[in-house]
């Protein structure tokens, strides 16, 4: 018989006590505020959260260069974006977002490759700005169709006292306002890559929008049907399988942030009737700012699952007249007997199905109901670097008794799962092996596993196919010799 | 409609139906990209002699270098001793980096903790993290022995690892007596392999030379045993069961120092296990009266190798020796420390390296070939080529110097193969990519990295380098010993059939050359 809901929150609430006894006291005392069991009806999860990760604890976080580099500039395909400073986090990084994106790479585009000044004591010592200064201009004779460049500070600049601003400044002046940008994404600033986010939004606001030239391209004719995708970094190909849903409806997709994106679509993005924003927690800096100058409103939207997505699509519409709101309407139907197709397929398979996640920007909430499509039920949920609002919005999301950690560590995830026992975990490469080796199916959601799209309808398709592959394997079945079974 | 229930399209097909062909096509309108005419002349300009010039005469800019930082290589070393955990002094993000890029290559889980220092920490020292860290650390994941190294945020500011560990153990962080060795690694001097030489220095130091004046130095007693250290190695799973097999068949008493070739290697069976295998504290303590250390990758291990010498020991020093003369090199030297004969099963195996090489050596023979990664592993493989009749033409390490170099020349002028090679220390994979079009080589050697050279220049790849994401479980067998010569071998052949097969395989133009028997 199954539990009911009071056993399974006094169950939960249990596992956290017991889990918080490893703890140093002070430690336990801290890491107690990021745990809890969600109480249906509470505004937020009841978790703190966006505070500084505990030393020695194995945070699965990471830093502000990672949420600069790695999230927002890194897949802006025309440009070509330096990590300033030693060698590793440009190389710890390269290529490893799958950020999708059509170009000849080393020659117009630049998404996949590892630009570093590789900074050497010397560099240390008597500052790097003359490196970076030689840095461009090798840049724009070697890479001469690059549209721009990005400064991404590494933990040395901050402290050696760099003046990356003034570098910048001077060569874009001396290639004839060409866009540089210095980004202050140092990594020991802020608690994890969230303060990366808002440090690269707060950079395109203030050296890409303020430098831009409002008259640049007169080619650029805007319609009342222009909206940007904000916050979708095309990995595997997202943003393309959910751009085609908002083509479809009529509407005229400007620019992509910043998955496959360009610099002119950025710099025309103020242009847009509406800014449409799947990862909030990335991009709403940038979305806000948006709002308030140029007066683009922008709504948040989730493309995972049927059921979100007819919710967003018909959301979206309604911004929009009622050419707009039908073909809505159009594009749902459309895709209606291929979704009924794929949950016919898979939902018997994986009803009942449990699942926990821990995951970074808006997938801790955002693939619920994706996994809910198919039957599925989302046990724990937590965020990596999430704020409280993101808790707030969670709410619509989660059921009560359900698990929530903050900023979960190591010991506290591999205790977790042990004891709910999940069907299904879905988190991150540095958590894929651990549970696989415990025999717990597991998909990672940051790289889709080296599949997706996942995003849209079609993406839908890939995601309830991985689900069920992850879960439904013969493999899970030999974990156990069977003279030990 | 192009996706399907039935048969669901994948991400490399998906974006090929004709949809998504038009939805690109039309996205080109917003990207106000340079013309198609304007492009060709820039991918052309790339592949010639000019952009070469303009390209080695780069001073500031590095593009697509094959080296990692110094704390990837402490992390290694840490994950080669018996229950130890890595512990990372600065930013966290730089702990979640080696995480993922170590996990990503060896498809295994790698444990490793950080001192999540943040901006207070920068400007008031990060002693508290380091307290509160080493707490939280023995206390939750219950290790036997902490190993400490640094990112450049803790270099910079210059955190005193020593000091700090000492304070952190008064304040009762981990008991006195608990077993904290640390090294400094900061990632602008050096690469992993420096990281490696620092760490393991670190972990010997504290061992040998009395905890940092907390106990008394051990004296050396000479004894009979051998040590072995690998060095920095991404084939350590394969290698080292290779290794300790030559060991045992020798019969002689070893040491291996630094040996994370079980804990990245462990089975799925329901059980996580964060700690397995690795070299133990006795072991480490025993080395010091071993009778000599083989190192077996010079460059990993400059100081660590000075270091055991100053101690009382012979130290046989290699450069990763592959291929038949190199493994030669390496069983006479155990033969002539240990006064043991060579193994007839491992001569017999010489043996069999030798005739799979003479049997298929025509295939391999002035093939011209360009190779990147650590020095000691271009040295090795280098020798191996030039073996078989093959030319390393290319040879380019990042993290290489002069007396690498100076290294290379010798070796390409012991053979008459190696006179059209050229070894390029510090140079990056953007270097490499001007030589392939000026200079162009019938095979590439490198890392996952290599497939965007493969990709530009048409150059097949043969993935013999970390970091490897995109094959699977080529660590898991070894290139080390004849039994690695024999594997080596067998990928040089298999690149060289498959790129063979793949020119001729055109039905009634060029299949006459796609034959049956080769």
């Amino acid at each position: 018989m199954s539990m009911t809901i009071d056993e399974k929150k006094a169950q939960n609430a249990a596992l956290i006590d017991e889990v918080l006894k490893a703890y140093p006291e002070k430690t336990a005392k801290k890491r107690a505020k990021h745990l809890n069991v969600h109480e249906e009806g509470k505004p937020d999860c009841g978790v703190k959260s966006n505070i500084k990760s505990l030393p020695g604890v194995m945070t699965i976080r990471g830093c502000a260069y990672a949420g600069s580099k790695g999230v927002v500039w890194g897949p802006i395909k025309d440009m070509i974006h330096i990590s300033h400073g030693p060698v590793g986090c440009g190389q710890y990084s390269w290529a490893a977002r799958r950020n999708y994106y059509i170009g000849v790479t080393g020659v117009d585009t630049f998404v996949t490759m590892q630009f570093t000044s590789d900074f050497q004591e010397k560099d240390i010592v008597f500052g790097g700005d003359k490196k970076l200064e030689v840095i461009m201009d090798e840049i724009q004779q070697l890479f001469p169709l690059n549209k721009g460049i990005s400064v991404q500070s590494e933990c040395p600049i901050g402290l050696i006292g760099d003046d990356i601003e003034a570098v910048s400044k001077k060569k874009s002046k001396e290639y004839n306002g060409h866009t540089i940008v210095p980004v202050r994404c140092e990594g020991f600033r802020g608690v994890s890559q969230s303060l990366g986010h808002h440090i690269a939004n707060d950079a395109i606001r203030d050296w890409v929008f303020d430098k831009a030239d409002p008259d640049k391209r007169p080619d650029f004719v805007s319609t009342p049907y222009d909206v940007a995708i904000i916050g979708d970094y095309n990995i595997g190909g997202d943003a393309w399988s959910s751009r085609i849903l908002l083509e479809e409806m009529g509407l005229r997709v400007i620019a992509q942030w910043s998955g496959d994106g360009t610099i002119a679509e950025l710099e025309n993005t103020p242009k847009a009737k509406l800014n449409v924003l799947h990862c909030y927690r990335s991009m709403n800096y940038i979305s806000r700012h948006m709002e308030e100058k140029y007066g683009v409103p922008w709504v948040e939207y989730n493309f995972f699952g049927p059921t979100k997505i007819e919710e967003s699509l018909r959301e979206i519409a309604s911004h929009f007249d009622d050419t707009i709101k039908a073909n809505a309407e159009k594009v749902i139907a459309k895709y209606k007997p291929l979704m009924q197709a794929v949950i016919d397929k898979y939902r018997p398979r994986l009803e009942g199905k449990k699942v926990m996640l821990f995951v970074g920007g808006l997938r801790p909430r955002h693939v619920i109901g994706a996994y809910e499509d198919l039957g599925m039920e989302v046990v724990g949920t937590g965020y990596e670097f999430g704020h409280n609002d993101d808790y707030q919005r969670t709410t619509h999301y989660v059921k009560d008794g359900t698990l929530i950690y903050d900023d979960v560590t190591g010991y506290e995830f591999e205790k977790f799962v042990e004891k709910v026992k999940p069907d299904l975990v879905g988190s991150g490469i540095k958590e894929k092996y651990v549970f696989q080796k415990m025999g717990v199916p597991f998909r990672q959601m940051h790289s889709w596993d080296y599949s997706g799209p996942y995003h849209g309808y079609d993406g839908f398709a890939i995601f309830a196919r991985d689900m069920d592959m992850a879960i439904s394997s013969p493999i899970w079945g030999l974990s156990k010799a069977p003279w030990k079974k | 409609m192009p996706q399907s229930a039935d048969k669901v399209i994948d991400h490399e097909n998906l974006f090929r139906e004709p949809e998504y062909q038009d939805m690109l096509a039309n996205k080109k309108a917003f990207e106000f990209n340079h013309s198609d005419a304007k492009i060709q002349e820039i991918v052309q300009w790339t592949k010639t002699e000019d952009y070469k010039q303009k390209n080695f005469a780069r001073e500031g800019l590095t593009v697509n270098p094959a080296k990692a930082c110094q704390p990837l290589g402490a992390v290694y070393v840490a994950n080669g001793f018996h229950k130890t955990l890595s512990f990372v002094h600065g930013s966290q993000g730089c702990v979640a980096y080696y995480r993922s890029h170590f996990s990503r290559h060896f498809k295994e889980p790698t444990s490793c903790v950080s001192s999540s220092m943040t901006e207070d920490a920068a400007v008031f020292g990060g002693l508290n993290n380091m307290i509160d860290g080493l707490a939280n650390t023995y206390n939750l994941y219950q290790p036997d022995m902490i190993a400490v190294s640094t990112t450049c945020m803790a270099e910079v500011i210059g955190d005193d690892l020593n000091a700090f560990i000492k304070t952190a153990k008064e304040k009762g962080s981990v008991p006195q007596e608990f077993d904290v060795p640390f090294a400094h690694t900061p990632a602008f001097v050096g690469s992993h392999i420096t990281g490696y030489d620092n760490a393991l220095l670190g972990v010997l130091k504290h061992f040998w030379d009395g905890k940092a004046d907390t106990a008394p130095k051990l004296t050396r007693v000479p004894g009979e045993a051998i040590n072995f250290i690998g060095g920095f190695d991404g084939f350590v799973v394969g290698n080292m069961k290779e290794i300790k097999r030559i060991m045992d068949l020798f019969g002689v008493e070893y040491n291996v120092i630094c040996d994370p070739s079980e804990v990245w290697n462990t089975p799925t069976d329901g059980e996580f296990r964060m700690y397995e295998g690795g070299t133990t504290k006795e072991t480490v303590e025993r080395a010091l009266n071993a009778k000599a250390t083989i190192i077996f990758q010079e460059f990993s291990c400059e100081k660590t190798a000075k270091f055991i010498g100053e101690h009382g020991q012979e130290v046989v020093v290699l450069n990763s020796p592959i291929g038949v003369a190199g493994t030669d090199r390496f069983l006479m030297e155990i033969s002539r420390l240990t006064g043991k004969p060579i193994p007839a099963q491992l001569e017999k195996e010489r043996g069999l390296l030798v005739d799979a090489m003479a049997d298929s050596q025509a295939h391999l023979h002035g093939k011209r070939y360009a190779l990147y990664g650590d020095p000691d592993f271009l040295l090795g493989l280098s020798e191996f080529l030039l073996e078989l009749g093959a030319e390393p033409a290319h040879v380019v390490a990042t993290n290489g110097e002069k007396d690498w170099e100076a290294k290379m020349n010798t070796l390409f002028a012991s053979s008459q193969y190696g006179a059209a090679c050229k070894a390029y220390p510090k140079r990056d994979l953007w270097h490499l990519r001007s030589l392939l079009f000026t200079e162009p080589v019938d095979f590439l050697i490198g890392n996952t990295y290599g497939k965007y050279l493969e990709r530009d220049t048409g150059t097949p790849l043969i993935r013999m380098v970390f970091p490897i994401f995109d094959r699977h479980h080529y660590h898991v067998r070894p290139i080390w010993g004849y039994e690695g010569g024999m594997r080596v071998l067998v990928d040089l052949l298999d690149e060289y059939f498959e790129t063979l097969d793949a020119n001729t395989i055109v039905a009634g133009k060029t299949d006459y050359s796609y034959d049956i028997i080769r």
